[in-house]
């Protein structure tokens, strides 16, 4: 269970205080406009935005003063998730181990059969750069999937691709997170990815996140602000 | 472990640093012990004048030529804006015996102008002095000023073309503000250059009026032996360069044009005599740049495959020193870098430091430091490469700040997400990602002390020298040939290496 307990950011232009409690398996959207501190309410789960005060435990870890490597998350940001002079095999090495000795024939393993899951069999040995831009999602998700850790943070890491291909890995993403029970949090500007892929969602504005709901729920009554959001 | 490594081993670097810097500068102080003879300011005067008017004529001539550079098209411009490039690297005592074989007393213009009966000045002296540094720096300054005239938006001089402009009107709206900005620390930074001239000052200077301060320490070191004259006029050169240095911190700070949308410019084309202009004085401009060189490849030419063995051991050494100052700057420089990176801009002045200091100044501390203990013989090529290292770690810094800062903008998460250790992060992203900004530095900083004569000279015995240091003998004792093949040798060994680092980054580079 992820809490977030009187936490308050607060960066030249904006602040934000956030509450809320995430479980196992959850798949939560975090939506709102532009600047309200969606991408930085991640990046202080994910320990690169020191918050001004509050708390972050993961059960009954305390996450907020601990180094990014330390904390339960993987983390696909908007770009640059792959070194890109790297072939993937070490890309995924790197991610697995953090570079602390030499592959080992079990490592080796576990990425082959990594790639395989996520139909990349055959593409160890090229770089980002050789890879179309679907592939190069399914490579970071690959980097997710080694890793299993039990939080997962998505900042728009399919924004770039086209509404089918963002679809299919929204739908890779859930295949992962439910063989390691994880919890996904996304961000998002899009309503829709919110329907096709979240449990529940959260709106922040004004400063403040809202309590996650159901998101069948949170799209069929929407908050007054929300309804200012989408425009209807 | 490794996370305390790295404070530990920057505050050694940092102390070192400062150590080293400022010692020789302590040692200097407690011994100068001498008033200021009539010699002495006659230095200090000469050493000031002659860098004013060097750096005045230097862009007197650098604006004219950037401007024709600029806004002329034409086969070869690229290769023109290269050339002015190398003049940075050349080695001082190279491009001084290049100007003898133009403006020397047997020299190619001495020869044209006997047809005619007439008997040019003699290049020694304050005249010979100034030409070589405007030689050395006026090819600086056009690429400073062609930086200037394309940071100029496009979009201006559409404007100024749709609202038929004048040239004038141009000049005064467009280029004169920018030459504003540009021009104060274009001068500046040649002044400086030419402030701590010493190689071009024994060579060509020397007498009662074209003494540099530097080349008066030499003589009171290395000809009077008097540690008290050589301290003294030590802290006067260190005491200029500082008070240099203070002045151009005071100097506007480029703020540009506002941003252009980067267009090409398009430029009308020139009509009439502009068009001629242009094209006559970057003739000219090359023909100062490469005559001199190319005189200096037919002089020496022939004797280059009977070069005398002590011209291949001085060689040789001059490799050693060079390769070991080049490593030594650029590892501080990353370390510096590295420091800037995290704990701020203060590193940045740490690796800047040894800019208010200069090569004889730091010599003389060290020689009064040393000699009571060990002859200073001995040492000369670990200090040639101490100095050297030092002295050209601004700009290696330069070089690599810009590079491992994209480098962490990049990728400063995923490195912080997969937790990799300083030694992890050093060799699967940093060093790989940097190849052709460390080839690039090492060549540059390779280059610098391959051609450096200065600390050197200070300390090295007969036989103990490098090659511009043999090359200096060879002039003295006028056997011209010998060290015009020595000095194409050196040129060819100076751009050689850099080279090789330049081009040993850029291969399999994966950026």
């Amino acid at each position: 269970m992820l809490r977030i307990e009187g936490l308050y950011l607060e960066q030249s232009g904006f602040e934000l205080g956030a509450d809320f409690v995430a479980q196992s398996g959850q798949r939560l959207a975090i939506l709102g406009p532009s600047g309200a501190g969606k991408s930085s309410l991640l990046a202080a789960i994910g320990g690169f935005f020191t918050p001004k005060s509050g708390h972050i435990y993961w059960e009954d870890q305390e996450l907020t003063s601990l180094r990014p490597s330390d904390r339960p998350v993987s983390f696909l940001f908007q770009d640059q998730n792959l070194f890109a002079h790297l072939t993937i095999e070490d890309n995924l090495w790197l991610a697995l181990s953090g570079g602390r000795g030499r592959k080992t024939a079990g490592q080796a393993d576990q990425i082959t059969d990594a790639l395989e899951k996520m139909g990349l069999s055959g593409y160890q040995g090229r770089r980002p750069g050789a890879l179309s831009g679907g592939q190069v999602a399914r490579a970071a998700l690959s980097m997710v999937l080694l890793r299993a850790r039990p939080i997962i943070l998505l900042d728009e890491p399919f924004a770039a691709l086209g509404p089918g291909l963002k679809q299919e890995m929204l739908s890779v993403v859930r295949d992962v997170a439910a063989q390691t029970q994880a919890l996904v949090l996304l961000v998002t500007h899009q309503p829709q990815d919110a329907l096709d892929f979240a449990t529940d969602s959260i709106f922040i504005d004004a400063g403040r996140t809202s309590y996650p709901k159901n998101t069948k729920e949170f799209f069929a009554h929407p908050s007054p602000e929300l309804q200012d959001y989408l425009g209807k | 472990m490794a996370r305390r490594a790295f404070p530990l081993g920057l505050g050694a670097v940092t102390a070192g640093l400062g150590l080293f810097l400022l010692g020789p500068l302590a040692a200097v102080m407690w011994r100068a012990d001498q008033g200021f003879s009539r010699f002495d300011l006659a230095a200090v005067s000469f050493t000031f004048w002659q860098a004013a008017l060097s750096a005045a004529l230097s862009m007197a001539l650098a604006v004219p030529v950037a401007r024709a550079l600029f806004r002329r098209r034409f086969l070869g411009r690229s290769f023109v804006i290269s050339i002015l490039g190398a003049p940075f690297l050349l080695p001082v005592i190279v491009a001084v015996l290049g100007l003898l074989s133009i403006f020397g007393r047997a020299g190619l213009l001495a020869a044209i102008a006997a047809k005619f009966g007439v008997t040019l000045p003699p290049i020694y002296g304050a005249g010979g002095v100034i030409l070589a540094h405007v030689f050395l720096n006026m090819p600086f300054g056009v690429r400073l000023l062609l930086l200037g005239w394309q940071g100029i938006p496009s979009e201006r001089f559409r404007l100024a073309q749709s609202l038929g402009f004048v040239p004038k009107a141009t000049f005064l709206h467009l280029e004169w503000p920018m030459l504003r900005l540009v021009l104060p620390g274009a001068l500046m930074a040649i002044f400086v250059i030419c402030l701590s001239s010493f190689a071009v000052a024994l060579t060509l200077g020397g007498g009662p009026r074209a003494t540099t301060v530097e080349l008066s320490i030499y003589q009171a070191l290395r000809f009077d032996f008097n540690l008290g004259a050589a301290a003294t006029l030590a802290i006067m050169q260190f005491a200029l360069c500082l008070a240099a240095l203070f002045l151009s911190t005071a100097l506007p700070v480029q703020h540009g044009f506002g941003r252009g949308l980067d267009r090409e410019v398009v430029l009308q084309s020139l009509k009439g005599w502009r068009r001629w202009a242009d094209f006559v004085l970057l003739l000219m401009a090359m023909c100062f740049l490469l005559l001199p060189l190319g005189g200096l490849f037919i002089n020496g030419f022939w004797g280059l495959s009977a070069l005398p063995a002590p011209i291949w051991l001085a060689a040789l050494r001059s490799v050693g020193v060079a390769l070991c100052a080049a490593f030594l700057a650029c590892l501080l420089a990353f370390v510096l870098a590295r420091a800037s990176l995290q704990f701020g801009r203060s590193f940045d002045a740490v690796a800047m430091l040894p800019l208010a200091t200069s090569s004889l100044v730091l010599g003389t501390g060290i020689f009064l430091i040393i000699h009571p203990f060990i002859s200073p013989a001995k040492a000369a090529l670990v200090i040639t490469i101490l100095t050297n290292g030092c002295l050209s770690l601004p700009f290696a810094f330069r070089i690599l700040l810009p590079d491992l800062r994209r480098i962490y903008e990049d990728y400063g998460r995923q490195i912080a997400l997969y937790g990799l250790e300083p030694w992890a992060a050093l060799r699967f992203v940093i060093w790989p990602r940097m190849r052709r900004a460390i080839g690039f530095a090492m060549g540059v900083t390779a280059a610098l002390s391959m051609g450096d004569l200065g600390v050197i000279t200070l300390f090295a015995s007969q036989d103990g020298a490098t090659l511009p240091m043999m090359i200096a003998r060879l002039l003295g004792a006028y056997k011209m040939e010998t060290a015009a093949s020595a000095s194409l040798f050196l040129v060819i060994l100076t751009f050689g290496i850099f080279w090789l680092f330049d081009y040993g980054g850029r291969r399999h580079a994966q950026d």
